[in-house]
């Protein structure tokens, strides 16, 4: 051991005939060496990121466990806690304030409960995406992996949240008479549309809120305001009957009212297509694509740069 | 012996005037009011409400494969942060780090979640690592048994938060140090555990030395750093005060030190 040590110490103190004079870059360039820390093609990145795929699995049901082991009732959180909301939601919007509107009861809780749990989805991946990368600067400063993981990840655990509001929203659909058919079949691609979506915003607010670490105290309020704007306890159309047209039109377009009806259409008998507005389809889709692809190169392009104090 | 010494001339990495500059947010001097705050939002320019500290100025050298390097200096000059840099982990505001490969930093800690058992944390910071699910299933044993954990019971399956400090930072050198490394930095982390594992520690980190073409080592124990480096870097305000073979340096540290 010692003898190695001696030797090298030999070595350092050599002097280095054929590398002198080069500078730094150059000497660089000669052993083929590259810029730590830079950032890698979108090619290689997008390899790089599925070559993580078990690590953003691993982290996000981790932290999906980690959520409620410190409760006594354990794992029970993750039905209990979307029920609760479900039943605080339907007390102050259902039986306070009758935003109903005529719709029959059978047709409002579950028509309420989906607009929660889906809008719910998008808030919490929003809201996960802002911390992402600001609240994780310990993770990030400490090891190499692509830096899209913990986002995209935090999206993976809220759909994992998701699969269990959508057991609570299967049993209130039941109870209310309105049972599983071919329709339920949609389910999966609206949850897959919406989960590009969402993985794509989340992505942006990670770089927002890593440079502007404030977006995490801001959004709640820009989110509070998205879902009331977005029918979320209220059917948009009859709801703004007596307002203009166009109102009405831009509300139902926004991405969130559209998953929203595209899910209730799926599992409510009586939500019939006359609720939503045309080419429903082909705009969740296209917010899906725009969201996750524009949300990935934003991201990407600031790569080397997250983990700055 | 003398292949030895021409595989020492490969540089392995090379720092070119390197600059680390932290931005410290709500922590500037003068007024802290929220209007002050306000008004430097509004005034926007050169980022007024961001205090920066300066933790490296201007390092430059060149690491050769087979050196063990140490880094020393006081506290707060600049050993980790430069580490981190070197691992690319902390972008550079100035000057560049070029590797060969890619330096892993020697620490799992920050992927490890206190409410999971140990067991789910050896898989999540290896995953973290990038290491395969193979890879982890092969290793899992030697993992929990390098630790140690199960000596008193069936710890492994308890989350970590009910873990002594020993134990879960014993847990977290095993995880570390179950990968191999091209370029390895170590930051401090002989000083874990009770004796007997920091016998092992050492013995283990001589290993992954063997495996690795450079080892950065920081560390205030000037023992360790004998031991195990030929080469001392020493930092002082961020600046390299001095760049030589472990005994030279040392000698001029201590006198600084006043030791």
């Amino acid at each position: 051991m010692s003898e190695t040590t001696h030797d090298a110490t030999v070595a350092v103190s050599a002097p280095a005939a054929p590398d002198e004079g080069l500078t730094a870059k150059e000497l660089a360039a000669k052993h083929g060496l590259t810029v730590s820390g830079a950032r890698p093609s979108l090619i290689e990145y997008v390899r790089q990121l599925w070559d993580r795929r078990h690590f953003i699995l691993a982290f996000s049901r981790a932290k999906l466990t980690a959520q409620y082991s410190q409760a006594k009732l354990g794992q029970l959180w993750q039905v209990a806690t979307p029920l609760l909301n479900a039943a605080v939601y339907f007390f102050i919007f259902g039986l306070l304030l009758e935003a109903d509107r005529g719709m029959e009861r059978e047709v409002y809780i579950p028509f309420l409960v989906t607009g929660v749990f889906v809008f719910t989805f998008t808030q919490s991946s929003v809201m996960a995406g802002v911390r992402a990368i600001s609240g994780n600067l310990g993770l990030v400063r400490a090891l190499h992996f692509p830096r899209a993981s913990l986002p995209v990840s935090f999206a993976l655990q809220q759909l994992q949240q998701l699969m269990f509001s959508m057991i609570v929203l299967f049993a209130i659909t039941v109870g209310f008479g309105h049972y599983p058919d071919l329709s339920w079949l949609l389910i999966v691609p609206v949850l897959v549309l919406q989960f590009f979506f969402n993985t794509g915003l989340a992505l942006i607010m990670a770089r927002a809120g890593a440079r502007t670490p404030d977006l995490a105290q801001l959004m709640p309020f820009v989110m509070r305001t998205w879902m009331y704007a977005s029918g979320v306890m209220f059917s948009i159309p009859i709801f703004l009957a007596d307002k203009p047209a166009w109102i009405a039109n831009v509300l139902q377009w926004n991405p969130a009212a559209i998953y929203m009806d595209l899910m209730r259409f799926a599992l409510i008998d009586d939500y019939s297509s006359k609720f939503l507005p045309d080419h429903v389809w082909a705009a969740a889709g296209a917010w899906a694509v725009l969201f996750a692809l524009g949300g990935f190169v934003y991201f990407w392009k600031a790569e080397e740069r997250y983990g700055r104090g | 012996m003398a292949e030895q010494k021409q595989d020492a001339r490969v540089p392995t990495v090379v720092a070119d005037d390197l600059h680390i500059v932290y931005r410290v947010n709500g922590a500037k001097t003068g007024k802290g009011s929220a209007t002050a705050a306000l008004s430097r939002i509004i005034k926007r320019g050169e980022e007024r409400g961001v205090r920066k500290v300066h933790a490296v100025r201007g390092v430059s050298f060149v690491a050769y494969r087979g050196e063990a390097i140490g880094l020393i200096g006081s506290n707060g000059s600049g050993k980790s942060t430069l580490l981190r840099a070197i691992a690319g982990l902390l972008p550079a505001e100035q000057g560049k780090v070029y590797t060969d490969g890619q330096p892993s930093l020697l620490g799992v800690n920050a992927a490890l979640m206190n409410d999971l058992t140990g067991e789910r944390n050896v898989i999540l910071g290896g995953l973290a690592m990038g290491m395969s699910r193979e890879e982890i299933k092969e290793r899992y044993q030697d993992i929990v048994d390098f630790s140690g954990i199960n000596e008193k019971g069936d710890f492994i399956t308890l989350p970590m938060r009910t873990y002594s400090s020993g134990m879960a930072a014993r847990l977290r050198f095993s995880i570390a140090a179950a990968k191999d490394h091209d370029v390895l930095m170590i930051d401090e982390a002989l000083a874990t555990g009770d004796r007997k594992f920091q016998k092992r520690s050492e013995d283990r980190i001589r290993e992954l030395r063997k495996e690795a073409g450079t080892v950065f080592l920081v560390s205030h124990n000037n023992k360790s750093i004998r031991d195990t480096c030929n080469r001392v870097l020493w930092l002082e305000r961020g600046e390299l005060r001095m760049d030589g073979p472990t005994d030279e340096v040392l000698k001029e540290y201590e006198k600084f030190t006043g030791k």
